[in-house]
């Protein structure tokens, strides 16, 4: 089953299944993308008061993670948010 | 004591009906005394999937209305005398029925049936809740495409929010050529994704075109979708089937000329 599933990886199925999977973790966690703004929006306001972050370079979404305690996957909440400038570097 | 089955799937067209009828009439050929309920008021085609749209005299909601008994409403099948098919209502809509009012008229078939089937609407409103109301177990109908899976995924989230013990899945339309090339999701793939088991694989098969342009279902014959179905039928009833294999319509150099091309 492993060579036929070497070759599953070049067909449209196999980008069908990966859309899918992240799909169904927003919607399992009930995250529409409004709700995703409001906590970008949130998150963006408490970190800004202690650092300087880099607005456009921030990416916030609901993936799939390796989970530590079992071999599965858990959904994760997964923030990227570049720095601009310490704030008290500035100082 | 009868078993509510419901047949849901989120989106419209995978085919619910079909897979309806086709499973009815094949617990029938299993000596199994039937009733299949469509649900879909306001969208009737049950009916005349199992080819009975001119014996309809009364309907669901005039069941549940009090207008007529449940017996006076009930369409023998063509073919097999303990199959039944209580027919929805063309002309209503789905607020005429409640999922309470539901529950007690597939309650009230429980002593006479051994199967009870809800064919259930598209969508996730009122019709769904009618349909799942009064259901032990449900079959979730899917195809290997984005949207049907994604529907499926929902369905299931709400079947296991009212508390559905047993939930089945059925992949139809599959195609083993473009499952082969790497086209199209396996029946394994959506297992994976959906995280239920499976009862059934269904290839895309012209027979079932065939069959509905007549109102005869295909269960039992010797068409791989036929096949397909009456294995699903004996899985409802408890034996242990082993999944067929789809592709032997394909013959061996075939197979070894599919797999040559890819290396």
């Amino acid at each position: 089953m492993g060579f036929a599933d070497f070759f599953k990886k070049k067909g449209t199925s196999s980008i069908a299944k990966d859309r899918l999977k992240l799909v169904l973790v927003s919607d399992r966690a009930g995250c529409s993308p409004e709700i995703m703004e409001q906590i970008k929006n949130d998150i963006i306001a408490v970190i800004s008061k202690y650092i300087e972050i880099d607005l456009d370079g921030l990416d916030i979404k609901i993936t799939q993670m390796d989970s530590e305690t079992n071999n599965g996957t858990v959904p994760a909440l997964f923030a990227n948010i570049p720095i601009k400038d310490l704030k008290s570097s500035k100082k | 004591m009868g078993e509510v089955i419901v047949v849901t799937s989120g989106k419209g067209g995978v085919g619910k009906t079909t897979t309806t009828a086709n499973v009815g009439t094949g617990l029938a050929m299993l000596d199994k005394k039937v009733v299949l309920i469509d649900t879909d008021i306001g969208l009737r085609n049950l009916d005349v999937v199992m080819g009975l749209e001119n014996r309809i005299v009364y309907n669901l909601v005039d069941v549940i209305e009090g207008t007529c008994r449940i017996r006076n409403a009930l369409i023998k099948d063509k073919r097999y005398p303990n199959l039944y098919l209580l027919p929805s209502a063309q002309t209503r809509d789905k607020t005429s029925v409640t999922p309470e009012q539901m529950k007690k008229l597939a309650d009230e078939l429980r002593d006479e049936f051994d199967y009870i089937l809800m064919d259930c609407p598209a969508g996730i409103e009122q019709g769904f809740k009618n349909a799942i109301a009064g259901a032990d177990r449900a079959l979730v109908v899917t195809t290997p495409e984005v949207s049907a899976v994604r529907d499926a995924d929902r369905i299931i989230g709400l079947l296991e929010a009212n508390e559905m013990t047993q939930t089945h899945l059925i992949v139809n339309r599959i195609r083993m050529d473009m499952v082969r090339r790497g086209d199209m999701m396996s029946s394994e793939d959506v297992c994976e994704i959906l995280a239920v088991d499976l009862i059934g694989v269904v290839p895309d098969d012209e027979n079932i075109v065939i069959s509905t342009n007549q109102g005869e279902p295909l269960v039992g014959s010797e068409s791989l979708a036929g096949r397909a179905y009456m294995n699903i039928c004996k899985r409802i009833v408890g034996e242990e089937v082993p999944f067929m294999d789809l592709e032997e319509k394909a013959g061996f150099f075939e197979k070894l000329f599919g797999k040559r091309k890819r290396s």
